[in-house]
Formats: structure tokens, C-alpha cells, sequence
């Protein structure tokens, strides 16, 4: 079973615990106005690669990643190409290596049955799911990513009836993403799941600038501001104070 | 035993000289954290205020503050030389004042001479006038014993950056030897050793003798400087100050008299923690005093400075002195040879600032400690001034007293020394196998006149062929050069202090070192994976080339080329090995220049990989820039995979990221990614 691939990266530090051999899948649905990797948006192009290929590449430098770390599979859009996953991380979990995927949610869809079932298989396969929500608001989501959030917010839901352990990011833009309410909302929302054990809040940085114009897209942000990262903190309450509430509503404890 | 070594284990190391023996019975391991380091005092606020200040100064005046152009530097040349006395807990400068750089002639006057002059200062004629006439230098030897060949190699770069006009440096003393058994009993045991040479006055017996008595004559002035200073070295140190300022006293006597290219320091602190641990036990000094003493100490490390000339500094990359100390390890019984003292080491980049100096080297292994690990790479990515190396790749040759020369170059303290042997120009006899010996820049016959390639395009197994015959003659020539340059530094410009501290026979390694590996081996793969044309000029020499298609590039885990990077390493090696070495001394190479890359890179022409005439080479055993697209394990794992059995002196990779993609910043640590609701 091959894959669409990106490129590969022997050395992923920010995706996921540890360590991680990261694999970019090619092609994405969503359009994210700050995306730092719109080369991968097309679902053409990329590198056809077999998965029992990238899990050798990935025993030939195991000994990085064998201390609390293992493989993440981000992209472009990794559940966009389920059953080739579902191959990678069979072959991964034979080997007893760590499994991540750094997904939008956006291929989510609970009414397309011969998905969910794949679906249902290649979580059995994988050990942490990394949700970006990029917004709370649906009508602020479609501005900011050209999709609805609807699936999305559904995915998290399914993770967490999954049981499967999950990370929330979320990238605060100035303008965009860093309203007070919104972020209080978002919150709210991810309060009620059990299975999230990170919240990654990400400060908006423009390096993706060059990128752009050397694919001849033109970047939408290109007046906002990077975020100053000393503002993630205040940001990143916001978010802890919504989650704190519906924990409250809902009686949920928390251990630390 | 001696009452300075009362509550010490004894063993071996009392009835005979074996600072191994002392640590493996003496020192306390440390597993804990670095919550127990002390800040600095005012009074090392006040000292390192003094340095900047005089850093400053130094600066402004183009880079050098004072000269000596009178006093020929030896060990008792200079009276003793402060910062500010009533501050200063262990003292000690190259001269009589901080800053002023000796005046060091014996590797060559007219390199001393240079390095005044460049610098605004004129060497008093008669010193000129007698190291010129009356007393002949190393360089001066070197150079009525090369051979036109040996010449002319140096000029067109194929050899280069040999040191044939300066210090060899590399040769680690074991300065703790001062601190355990004071200068007195040392002398006891040179005497033992001139005494048990042999009595046939062959060249080699005669040549020891008369070195063993030098390094007695520098014994003797080693005292002599330290009484100076108000201290009594006949004894061995009776606490953790003293063992500091008698260790310290040895190397500053090393510096005095050598100007090498690197003058390391070896590895002191789990030697120092041993009288650490006695004095916090004993009550004789808290641990703010004792990282106090480790702060001024390393603050006098950062002030050691040689004469320089410009070319110098521009091989080097600056005006860099290698006082490299290594740092933990792991020991051959098991026992991680961290201790509180490597954390104060490293703390002193906390309580003074990062520097380049000294060279904090740790000796790394999976087995060390996690929160010496952690607290390494907090340092590192806070200062980038750390070094690592791989110590359970080099335990297994040199056991757990090791420390590193330089950069990479990795010898028993005490017991092995090193020939430093600059390095050969791998890239540039590639080109000369594929113009039969001819130099592309100088379009000189510089090699052997060899049958150049022939045709438009590079076939693969013809230059294969060509460049291991043109390999073998660089080898020999080179070989055969640091063959006289060693002999001649021996002869004038002995290295007594650093000698007087190791044993008598010691293993000389013999090192040799190669440049420009990761354009070889892209070089090769191109002919070999792509189509490469060549581009003749008006003379028939190839001076440039036209790469089409891709090829596999070192630094990508990809053995298609890693493995032709391998072998040229071995068959460099293979060839150094066939010829005789001075003193017989073990041959070694280094895959290594993290600063000559430059320079060498401007003496290269075009080479078929794409590089350019004149751009930089990478750092040492690096893959070329940008050509490593498959993030950093890759590039690493390329770089592990070449055979340290072949290149024993060392392989350096510089690692260069921004911290941002080591992890998210401190949170890597505090681990606040987590969610803890009950803040």
C-alpha cells in the first residue's frame, strides 16, 4: 500500500513527544490563510512511497526515537489517505513504536459509514491524535479556512468516545484568533473531553511569506503582525478558564 | 600517607603516579539535579566586570592590548600578574598583567616577529638578531630539511595549514599530577625514569635522557613560578583550592612556554570533586566558595591568549586557544563519572556568560545521568557553547581517563600525546587526479605527472582508479612532511612542561587529517549517478564541469553515497598507514576542520558535486550546505556511519538549529504543554 507523500523529516521535534520521524502527506482540503506548508495542499504531485519503505527508513535511526518518541504523520491532510495509515501504523505497532497523527479533523464525516469503519481500525493503530482547531466560531472558520467546522468539532468528539488520547492546538493570529470570547468558547467546548491531555496553544509566525510567493499564491495575512509570543500565556488562559468551567458544570475532576 | 591526603582511599595511586587510581577510589558520583549550584559572588561580579572591561579595551584597540616584544616567555620569565589581588581566590597570568601576550620564538622568530608587527609592536632586535643567528627555530629546521616537492605542495594548498611555523599544540599534560603529588615527589619519579633508561647511548636513549632532564629543569621552574605567587607546589594540594590553583599552575606553565593550536586542558573536574566532596564534608568551605574558585578559575581559562598574525587567525577562524576540558563520561566499571563538580563546570557559563572558552566538551553516553542530560542541554540551548562527544565510541579505545585535545583529538591524560598533523585536501586531489598531477588554480605540475583523464565525460571507475594512485602519493608526501616537522619541533621547541606531566613512554599518536570529504564523496556520486561533462581550457587542463541529472548526496542516509564517503576515508587511512611515522608514533586521521573549511575552499577550484571555485568546504565530516534535505537524523546518521577505526583522531560535526526546533523552548522542560487545571 503506498502513499501520497510530501517529504520526510528524520528529525521532528514540535510534532508530538519526543523525537519523531514525521512523514508529510500530500494534499489537503483545507485552505488556512496562515498555513506554513501550502506546497502540500494539491492532491496531486508529492512522492508515491510504500509504507513498509518509510518504516525502514525509520529502523535505520530508531535509536532517536526509541526514548519517548516514534512517528507522527502530519501533512497536508493525514486522514484524507486512511487506508494507507491504517498500513503504516499496522507495521509501526509491530515494531511497538509510538503513533501520532497531526490532523484538522476536516475528512471527518460520521455519516460515510465505509469511512468511520476504517476509521474505527486505524485508531485501534494509533496512540495520540493531534487536533488542530483552528476555529470555535463556524462562520469565523470558514473565513479562516475556507471549510466548516462542523466534522471537526465531531472528530473530537469521536476521539474522545474512542478513548483515544488527544492534544488541542490552536494557532492565535492577531485579528483572527485571539477574541477573548472565541477562545473562552473553545474552551468550553474541549472541556467536556476526558481523553485530551495537552492544550498546544501556537503563536502566529509569518515565515511561510517566502513560501508563497515562490508558489505564486498570494498571502492573505500579509499585513498581520506575527503574534508576540509573551501574550500566549494571557491567551492561553482564556482557553484553561473555559475548560475549567464546563469541568465544573460537568464534574469532571482533574488529576495533575 | 601524606597529611594532605588524609580521609582519601588509598590504593595504587599512593606509591605510584596513577591520577586514575585516585578518582576511581575517591570520587562520588552525583545523579541529582542542578538545584544545588551557587550564583556568583560579588567578588567574581566585580573580577569578571575587570575582564569584560579589559575585552573591551581590547577590542577597541583592533584586538590586542599589550604585547611582550622584550622578554622571551618561559615559566619564570614574568613575576606574577593580577586582576585585582584581594579578590582573586586562584591566580596566575601568562605575564605579568592580564591581557599582554607573550613572546614566543622558538616555533619561529619570524612568526613572532609577524605577529607584533601586524599588530603595531616591533620584537627587540636583539632577540631577533639571536634567534635568527645564534639559537635556530623549529621553523627554521623544518625548512632546511624540505624537499621542493614538500614546498610546493604547501603552496598550492593540496597539504596545508601545517605547523611548520608555530606551536604544534595537542599535547594534554596531566596537570592534576601537580595538585595529587606536588612537584616534589614528581621530580622523585623523573629521576626513577632517567635512571632506568637504557645504558647504550643509541639516538633514542640519548634523546630521552636529555628530554627527561628538561622536563625536570621545567619541574623545578614550575615552583619556582608558583612561589611567586606565594604558593608552595613541593607539596601535593590539602584542599579543593589549593588542588584548582596547583592544576591551574601546571597548565598556565604549559601556555607560558607553548603557543600551539590547541592547548587543552584534559579533565579535571571529577579529579577537583574528589576534594570538593572531602571539603563540604570536612566544613573547610561551602559550595558558594567552591563554585567561586571554579568561576575564577575558568575566568583565568578565558584569559589565556598567544601572539597571533592575521593569516593565523584567519585558518582558525578567529583567535581561538582550544583550552578544551571534558567534561562526565561514563567509567569502565559502570559508574557514570558525573559528579556536582562537572555541573559547577558548566555553571560557570551561568555565573560568567556563554563563551567559546574554555572548550566545555561533555563525554556523552546513553548511560549518564538524566539530570546531569537535562541540565546539559538547558546549558546548551541557553549558551550553545557546549561540545559533545561520543564517549561510549571512545571508552572502548581509551578507557575512562581520556580526555579531548582540540576539538576531537582523544588521548589518555598522562599517557598519550599527540602529533598534530593539519590536514590534507582530499577535494583539491581530485582534481589533480583528473589533470595527471596539475594544480587547477596555479596550473602548476605540483603532483606526479599521472595520464589525466581523457573524453568529455567522467567515467566513474577510470577516476576511481586515477584518484587512488594520486591519494597514495598525497599520503606519502604528507606523511613524510610532518615527519620532519615533528622531528624538528622535538628538537627546538620541546614541549618540557606538558612532558614533565606524563609518563615516560608514552604512545605518540601521529595525526593526520583530511579536508573537504563531503565534496569527495558528492563528487564521486555525481560521476557515478549523474552524467558529468567536463569544461578543458585553453591549456587542456579541466577547470570547471557540467553535472546533468541527479545524484545521491552525502548527508541523506542514503549508503549509495554514504558508502563512497566510507571508503575514502579507509583508503586515505590505509594509504597514511604504509609509510614510516616519527617516533613511531600511531597513525590517526581526523575528519575535522570546523574553522580552515574557509581558507581551504578559496585555494579549490571547481569541483564536479557543483561547488564552486573558491566557496567554503563544509566543517569537518558536515555534508555540504543545504544538500542534507532530509532533516538532522539523516545528516547525523550519514556522518555516524564513517569508521572511526579509520579516522581514530576524530569526526566533527557541527550541529547548527535554532532552539525554536529543538522543541517548544522551555516547555520542553517545565513540561507545561501539560494541562494542570489547578493553576
Amino acid at each position: 500500500m503506498s502513499g501520497r507523500i510530501h517529504s520526510l523529516e528524520s528529525f521532528g521535534t514540535v510534532d508530538g513527544p519526543g523525537t519523531r520521524y514525521v512523514v508529510f502527506v500530500q494534499g489537503c482540503p483545507m485552505r488556512c490563510l496562515y498555513c506554513h506548508n501550502p506546497d502540500t495542499w494539491a492532491m496531486t504531485g508529492g512522492k508515491i512511497m510504500e509504507a513498509s519503505y518509510i518504516m525502514e527508513q525509520y529502523d535505520r535511526n530508531k535509536a532517536f526515537y526509541q526514548n519517548g518518541g516514534g512517528i507522527t504523520v502530519t501533512g497536508g491532510e493525514p486522514l484524507m489517505q486512511v487506508d494507507f495509515l491504517i498500513e503504516l501504523f499496522t507495521l509501526a505497532k509491530e515494531r511497538g513504536v509510538h503513533t501520532c497523527i497531526d490532523s484538522s479533523g476536516i475528512a471527518f464525516n460520521a455519516k460515510n459509514t465505509a469511512f468511520i469503519e476504517k476509521l474505527d481500525k486505524l485508531m485501534t493503530l494509533t496512540d495520540l491524535v493531534m487536533l488542530d482547531i483552528k476555529h470555535i466560531d463556524p462562520v469565523k472558520h470558514k473565513e479562516l479556512t475556507s471549510q466548516p467546522n462542523e466534522g471537526i468539532l465531531a472528530f473530537a468528539s469521536y476521539l474522545n468516545d474512542k478513548g483515544v488520547h488527544m492534544w488541542i492546538r490552536h494557532v492565535v493570529v492577531p485579528g483572527w484568533t485571539d477574541d477573548p470570547k472565541y477562545l473562552y468558547d473553545l474552551g468550553y467546548f474541549i472541556g467536556q473531553f476526558t481523553n485530551m491531555t495537552a492544550l498546544d496553544v501556537l503563536p502566529y509566525h509569518d515565515m511561510a511569506k517566502k513560501k508563497y510567493e515562490e508558489l505564486g499564491i498570494d498571502y492573505v495575512l500579509k499585513d498581520v503582525p506575527p503574534m508576540d509570543k509573551a501574550r500566549v500565556p494571557e491567551l492561553k488562559a482564556h482557553i484553561l478558564d473555559g475548560i475549567k468551567k464546563r469541568r465544573e458544570e460537568l464534574g469532571i475532576t482533574h488529576h495533575t | 600517607m601524606r597529611p594532605e591526603w588524609t580521609d582519601f582511599v588509598g590504593g595504587k595511586w599512593d606509591r605510584e603516579i596513577n591520577v586514575r587510581d585516585f578518582i576511581q577510589r575517591n570520587y562520588t558520583p552525583y545523579t541529582g539535579d542542578d538545584s544545588f549550584l551557587a550564583g556568583p559572588t560579588q567578588n567574581t561580579k566585580d573580577l569578571w566586570d575587570q575582564v569584560l572591561d579589559l575585552q573591551k579595551q581590547e577590542r577597541e584597540a583592533g584586538g590586542v592590548l599589550d604585547m611582550d616584544t622584550k622578554v622571551v616567555s618561559t615559566i619564570t620569565s614574568h613575576g606574577p600578574g593580577y586582576l585585582d589581588k584581594s579578590k582573586e581566590t586562584i591566580v596566575g597570568f601568562q605575564t605579568d598583567k592580564p591581557f599582554k601576550r607573550s613572546l614566543q620564538p622558538y616555533g619561529g622568530i619570524r612568526m613572532a616577529e609577524k605577529a607584533c608587527a601586524d599588530n603595531g609592536y616591533t620584537v627587540d632586535p636583539e632577540i631577533s638578531e639571536f634567534f635568527s643567528t645564534h639559537r635556530k627555530t623549529h621553523n627554521a629546521g623544518v625548512f632546511d630539511a624540505y624537499t621542493p616537492e614538500m614546498r610546493a605542495c604547501r603552496t598550492a594548498h593540496i597539504i596545508t595549514g601545517l605547523p611548520d611555523a608555530y606551536g604544534r599544540g595537542r599535547i594534554i599534560g596531566d596537570y592534576r599530577r601537580v595538585a595529587l603529588y606536588g612537584i616534589d615527589r614528581l621530580l622523585e619519579d623523573k629521576q626513577a625514569q632517567k635512571d632506568s633508561t637504557g645504558d647504550v647511548m643509541t639516538d633514542d636513549v640519548i634523546r630521552l635522557r636529555e628530554e627527561l632532564s628538561e622536563q625536570m629543569t621545567a619541574l623545578k621552574m614550575m615552583k619556582e613560578m608558583a612561589a611567586s605567587y606565594g604558593c608552595d607546589i613541593s607539596k601535593p594540594a590539602a584542599n579543593v583550592q589549593e588542588a584548582i590553583q596547583w592544576t591551574y599552575f601546571g597548565y598556565l606553565c604549559a601556555v607560558k612556554e607553548q603557543n600551539g593550536a590547541a592547548m587543552s586542558l584534559g579533565r579535571t573536574s571529577t579529579f577537583i570533586d574528589c576534594y570538593a566532596e572531602r571539603d563540604l564534608k570536612n566544613g573547610t568551605f561551602t559550595e558558594e566558595q567552591i563554585q567561586e574558585f571554579v568561576d575564577h578559575f575558568i575566568m583565568k581559562l578565558r584569559c589565556i591568549k598567544f601572539a597571533r598574525t592575521p593569516e593565523y587567525n584567519q585558518i582558525f577562524a578567529g583567535d581561538p586557544v582550544w583550552v578544551t576540558e571534558s567534561l562526565g563520561g561514563v567509567g569502565i566499571d559502570g559508574r557514570p563519572m558525573v559528579t556536582k563538580m562537572s555541573f559547577r563546570y558548566l555553571n560557570t557559563l551561568n555565573n560568567l556568560g556563554p563563551s567559546p572558552e574554555p572548550n566545555l566538551t561533555v563525554l556523552w553516553s546513553t548511560r549518564l545521568p538524566e539530570g546531569w542530560k537535562k541540565f546539559c542541554a538547558k546549558m546548551s540551548i541557553k549558551t550553545s557553547s557546549i561540545q559533545y562527544e561520543n564517549d561510549d565510541l571512545m571508552r572502548v579505545t581509551h578507557g575512562d581517563d581520556y580526555g579531548i585535545a582540540c576539538c576531537v583529538s582523544s588521548m589518555r591524560i598522562g599517557k598519550e600525546m599527540q602529533f598534530f598533523g593539519a590536514r590534507a585536501n582530499l577535494a583539491k586531489c581530485l582534481l589533480y587526479a583528473l589533470n595527471g598531477g596539475i594544480d587547477e588554480v596555479t596550473k602548476k605540475q605540483v603532483g606526479p605527472k599521472y595520464r589525466p583523464v581523457e573524453g568529455d565525460v567522467l567515467d566513474y571507475d577510470d577516476v576511481y582508479a586515477k584518484y587512488m594512485d594520486m591519494i597514495e602519493w598525497q599520503a606519502k608526501v604528507y606523511v613524510n612532511t610532518l615527519n620532519i616537522i615533528h622531528y624538528m619541533h622535538d628538537k627546538y621547541c620541546y614541549e618540557r612542561a606538558q612532558m614533565a606531566l606524563h609518563d615516560r613512554d608514552v604512545r605518540r599518536y601521529f595525526a593526520t587529517g583530511i579536508a573537504g570529504l563531503s565534496i569527495v564523496a558528492d563528487s564521486l556520486s555525481a560521476i557515478k549517478y549523474a552524467k558529468v561533462e567536463v569544461v578543458r581550457d585553453e591549456d587542456g587542463i579541466i577547470v570547471d564541469f557540467k553535472t546533468t541529472g541527479d545524484f545521491p548526496k552525502y548527508g541523506n542516509d542514503d549508503d549509495r553515497v554514504d558508502d563512497i564517503a566510507q571508503d575514502i576515508v579507509h583508503k586515505f587511512m590505509t594509504a597514511v598507514r604504509r609509510h614510516h611515522t616519527y617516533r613511531d608514533g600511531f597513525p590517526t586521521t581526523s575528519i575535522l576542520t570546523i574553522t580552515s573549511n574557509v581558507t581551504y575552499g578559496k585555494a579549490t577550484g571547481n569541483t564536479p558535486d557543483g561547488r564552486r571555485k573558491g566557496q567554503p568546504f563544509a566543517p569537518g565530516a558536515n555534508p555540504m550546505h543545504g544538500r542534507d534535505s532530509h532533516g538532522a537524523v539523516a545528516s547525523l546518521s550519514s556522518v555516524s556511519k564513517l569508521p572511526f577505526n579509520d579516522a581514530q583522531d576524530g569526526i566533527s560535526n557541527t550541529f547548527t538549529i535554532i532552539p525554536g526546533a529543538l522543541g517548544k523552548e522551555d516547555q520542553v522542560f517545565a513540561g507545561d504543554i501539560e494541562l494542570d487545571l489547578n493553576k
